[in-house]
């Protein structure tokens, strides 16, 4: 994961209304470990046309593993192996259930520069395979649409053409679980209405506006007309109500089975 | 002059602590948490509850700002820090790398998120590849040492360890630095770890006797393990795995291979607690790796990730382990830290180790044997449960891994609660811990049947959340006795917890603000706006008085009774 994704997902699961400080969530993977410098093409070329015919079988043509032969990226031994001094033992001499080869020291060197060229690391684009998340029943998912959606929305009316607008099933699925969330993949181009709130003074004074942060002991609202006011807040007073457009969003996410998700989704992208 | 530095001289010699105490007397280490904070917990108990009672639930509304005092993180620090606290002292620069991290990296690189040690009227705390002293009078800077690292990821530092006169820090790129606590001068440093494994080493080292214990994070497939070190050489004494790493090697038969096993993570980055009746040091293990995708090497539990383990400081060797999450799926990493607690069970007197998980889920053990207790649930929205087993170990349910087609779960990644320290109070017998409604869909992205690699394979798009609380647990039950949600429309997770004798919790709450509740049932009795607050608040008794101690990023607040 990217920091700007970390931040991204902090930002939507912290509220909208308080600026929360990024919190150290589990430690990812920054770019803080150096990758190798690159090595000369040609070296690689060799190496990768050796290792195709000697290794590619047992440990995979990716080096992560193949018949028999683990993952060679991960291992102690090619992490610290600099330039093939530590594995070329391994492969003259053999070890375990692999049998030893016959390489010289600087075939096993180039074939080395091509096992390191890999990337290392968890978060790898670059394998993030493209597959269809379009894999409900729709018309099971338009009766699903019928009994959670239907009181609020039309696919004739506010969402005509939702599918047209969002075309990236995922983002469309990530839209109607929460509207304006799952925004690592894009907003989906919704305008989420803004949470407001009306603040109810002793005297019957009403404030009403968009919400800026609320707290336990103060409450700041932008008005558009009178700008950010800040109210302190002493238990129930002043009376504080936010009105959060997304409520009825937030209700159903309980209630949801994953085969209901995935028929709606199925279901929503044929309205185009 | 002469004659007077060599009286002086004399009497340091003859009484080190009387004169400029800077030692730490290792009996304050197994006394109930009071006037010092010599230890990432405070005691070695977890409890993180105080038996100062200056401050009370009478007077607390009149606790007033003492000082304040901001450092600077990174090389350039020298006479730009203390801005608040007075002159900065000269930075102390090491380290083997070339680069200065200064406030680079994640948030956590330059905030104190960590632990600060209270010992005879210093402060010793710190941030990644950063060490300060600073008097806890009013804040003042005594000296900064400053690592040039090689890397590693910088998302926090959790605190130092004191034994004697020296201190102990872990760097992001794997050493253990020993400082001399009176002057900020390395001794020594060594690695604990292999940088080219991308293990990065965050953990505030515990003292024990005389063993430093350390552990290490990793975001690739690398093992977990704990280690004890000596404090005067450094040297390895012993080395727990959290995993299996050769044949032979126990809770092998929960793996489906001894290569998945022996890249099966299981990282100890968070500090445990100590019993020193048994002499068992228990904490908290890691995810097991790959993270979210279920190659046939990881077939099985994955002993000994996501468990509670105890571990015998003398020997090394597991004594009992629990394991809160079976097979984890989702990076819920158990290292939480236990927190021992003596107390009545089913009628009868016992003593305990109690964990609330990332995974959504409180645990009552007996610490003697890790005999299950309890489990309860604490995260309403946690929906990734099949079933409780008969020794109370949440299964899950297989639909709620991550799936090509999503799979909408609670808790996300970041977990129902994380490492922010926890707090117990005995006056209430009530467990402390923040937590957070969070769903997330997630999605597999990496279909291959070998797997991904660390933290691969998956994406992960937050849903928002249904409320961040301060939540308190009874562990007999396991249930919720009450929770108190920070206003607003979503949540959060707030930054750990302190319980004292005067009836007291404190903790951050998501608004930036430091709040003093009843630790009965939560009622707000004061609080003060930071702006942030970046760790667990600590207190400490200075000249009579005492102190309630917080960070908010580079920033330390200290607030006492006039
Ligand atoms: C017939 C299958 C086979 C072939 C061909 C093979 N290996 Fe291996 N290799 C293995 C097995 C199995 C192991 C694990 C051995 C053990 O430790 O028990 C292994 C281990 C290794 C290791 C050590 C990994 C570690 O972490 O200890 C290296 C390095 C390695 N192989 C490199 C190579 C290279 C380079 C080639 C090609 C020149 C090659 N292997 C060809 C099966 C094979
Ligand atoms: C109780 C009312 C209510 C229910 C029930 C409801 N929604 Fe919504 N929905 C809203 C509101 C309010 C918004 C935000 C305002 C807006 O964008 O229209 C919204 C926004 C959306 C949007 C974004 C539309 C856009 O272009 O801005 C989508 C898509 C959506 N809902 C789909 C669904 C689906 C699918 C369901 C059923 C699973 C559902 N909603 C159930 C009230 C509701």
């Amino acid at each position: 994961m990217t920091v700007k994704k970390i931040l991204l997902v902090l930002i939507l699961t912290s509220t909208q209304v308080m600026a929360q400080p990024p919190r150290a969530v589990r430690p990812m993977r920054s770019p803080a470990y150096p990758d190798r410098p690159p090595a000369d093409p040609a070296t690689v070329e060799r190496g990768k046309a050796l290792y195709g015919v000697q290794c590619n079988f047992c440990h995979g043509s990716d080096a992560r593993g193949g018949e028999g032969g683990p993952n060679l990226l991960r291992s102690e031994l090619v992490l610290n192996d600099q330039k093939g001094e530590l594995i070329l033992p391994v492969v003259q001499n053999g070890r375990g259930e692999m049998p030893k080869l016959n390489l010289s020291a600087a075939q096993v060197s180039d074939i080395a520069e091509f096992i390191h060229s890999f990337r290392v690391g968890g978060y790898d684009v670059s394998r993030m395979t493209p597959l269809s998340i379009v894999v409900g029943d729709a018309q099971a998912g338009g009766a699903v649409f019928k009994t959670k959606c239907a009181s609020c929305h039309s696919v004739m009316g506010d969402l005509k053409g939702i599918a047209s607008k969002i075309t990236d099933p995922k983002i469309l699925q990530n839209t109607f679980l929460m509207p304006g969330g799952g925004f690592s993949r894009g907003r989906g181009g919704v305008n989420v209405p803004p949470t407001t709130v009306t603040v109810t003074l002793a005297s019957g004074q009403k404030a009403e506006g968009r919400l800026v942060r609320i707290d336990d002991f103060m409450v700041t609202l932008d008005d558009a007309e009178a700008g950010q006011r800040t109210f302190r807040r002493d238990g129930d007073s002043p009376k504080v109500e936010i009105h959060d457009p997304l409520k009825p969003h937030r209700d159903l996410l309980p209630g949801y089975t994953d085969k209901e998700i995935h028929d709606l989704t199925s279901y929503l992208v044929t309205v185009k | 002059m002469m004659k007077i530095e060599k009286s002086l001289l004399a009497a340091i010699c003859i009484l080190p602590r009387l004169v400029f105490g800077q030692a730490l007397d290792p009996a304050l280490l197994t006394k109930p948490l009071g006037e010092s904070w010599p230890t990432y917990s405070g005691d070695y108990s977890g409890k993180r509850y105080s038996s100062l009672k200056q401050i009370d639930q009478s007077n607390v509304k009149n606790l007033t700002l003492a000082w304040v005092s901001k450092v600077t993180p990174g090389a350039g620090a020298a006479g730009g820090g203390g801005r608040f606290g007075g002159g900065a002292s000269a930075v102390i620069i090491g380290g083997e790398g070339t680069a200065d991290m200064g406030g680079g990296g994640f948030g956590g690189a330059s905030s104190v998120r960590a632990s600060i040690l209270e010992v005879n009227g210093i402060l010793y705390f710190s941030m990644p590849d950063n060490a300060w002293a600073a008097d806890a009078r009013d804040g003042h800077e005594l000296w900064h040492y400053f690592w040039k690292t090689k890397g590693g990821t910088h998302i926090g530092n959790r605190g130092l360890g004191m034994w004697g006169n020296w201190l102990y820090m872990e760097t992001p790129d794997d050493f253990l630095v020993c400082l001399d606590a009176k002057t900020g001068k390395e001794r020594w440093h060594k690695e604990i770890a292999n940088f080219n494994q991308q293990y990065f080493s965050t953990m505030a080292p515990i003292v024990v006797g005389n063993h430093i214990l350390i552990g290490t994070g990793n975001d690739l497939d690398e093992p977990g393990y704990v280690q004890a070190r000596d404090p005067e050489t450094g040297d390895v004494q012993w080395t727990f795995y959290t995993v299996p790493v050769k044949k032979g090697d126990a809770g092998l038969d929960t793996w489906g291979s001894l290569d998945g096993a022996k890249h099966g993570a299981g990282n100890v980055w968070i500090p445990g607690s100590y019993d020193p009746e048994t002499h068992l040091y228990i904490f908290g293990t890691g995810n097991p790796s790959p993270a979210y995708t279920n190659p046939p090497s990881r077939a099985g539990d994955n002993l000994y990730t996501c468990s509670i383990v105890a571990v015998n400081v003398d020997t090394g060797k597991m004594a009992w382990y629990y394991q809160v999450n079976p097979h984890d799926t989702h990076d819920w990493d158990s290292t939480e830290t236990p927190v021992l607690v003596d107390g009545e069970f089913n009628g009868r007197p016992r003593k305990m180790a109690l964990h609330a998980d990332r995974n959504g889920y409180f645990f009552t053990l007996d610490r003697l044997t890790g005999e299950h207790l309890v489990t309860g649930k604490f995260s309403e929205a946690a929906n990734w449960v099949k079933e409780l087993n008969a020794n109370g170990q949440p299964i899950r349910s297989l639909e709620k891994d991550s799936t090509v087609a999503g799979s909408l779960v609670s808790p996300n990644n970041e977990g129902a609660t994380n490492w922010p320290p926890p707090s117990y109070s005995p006056d209430t017998g009530l467990f402390y811990v923040p937590s957070n409604e969070a769903y997330a869909m997630y999605y597999l992205t990496e279909t291959d049947p070998r797997g991904a690699m660390g933290l691969g394979g998956k994406e992960e798009d937050g849903l928002g959340t249904m409320g961040g609380y301060l939540t308190a647990i009874d562990y007999k039950t396991g249930k919720v006795a009450w929770r108190h949600r920070y206003p607003g429309t979503g949540g959060g997770l707030g930054n750990g917890i302190l319980t004292t004798a005067g009836k007291l919790l404190f903790a951050g709450d998501l608004g930036g603000n430091l709040v003093a509740y009843d630790s009965a049932n939560g009622k707000i009795l004061w609080h003060t706006h930071l702006g942030r607050v970046t760790n667990a608040p600590e207190t400490y008794l200075l000249d009579g008085h005492q102190y309630i101690l917080v960070a908010a990023g580079d920033t330390l607040y200290a607030f006492t009774l006039y």
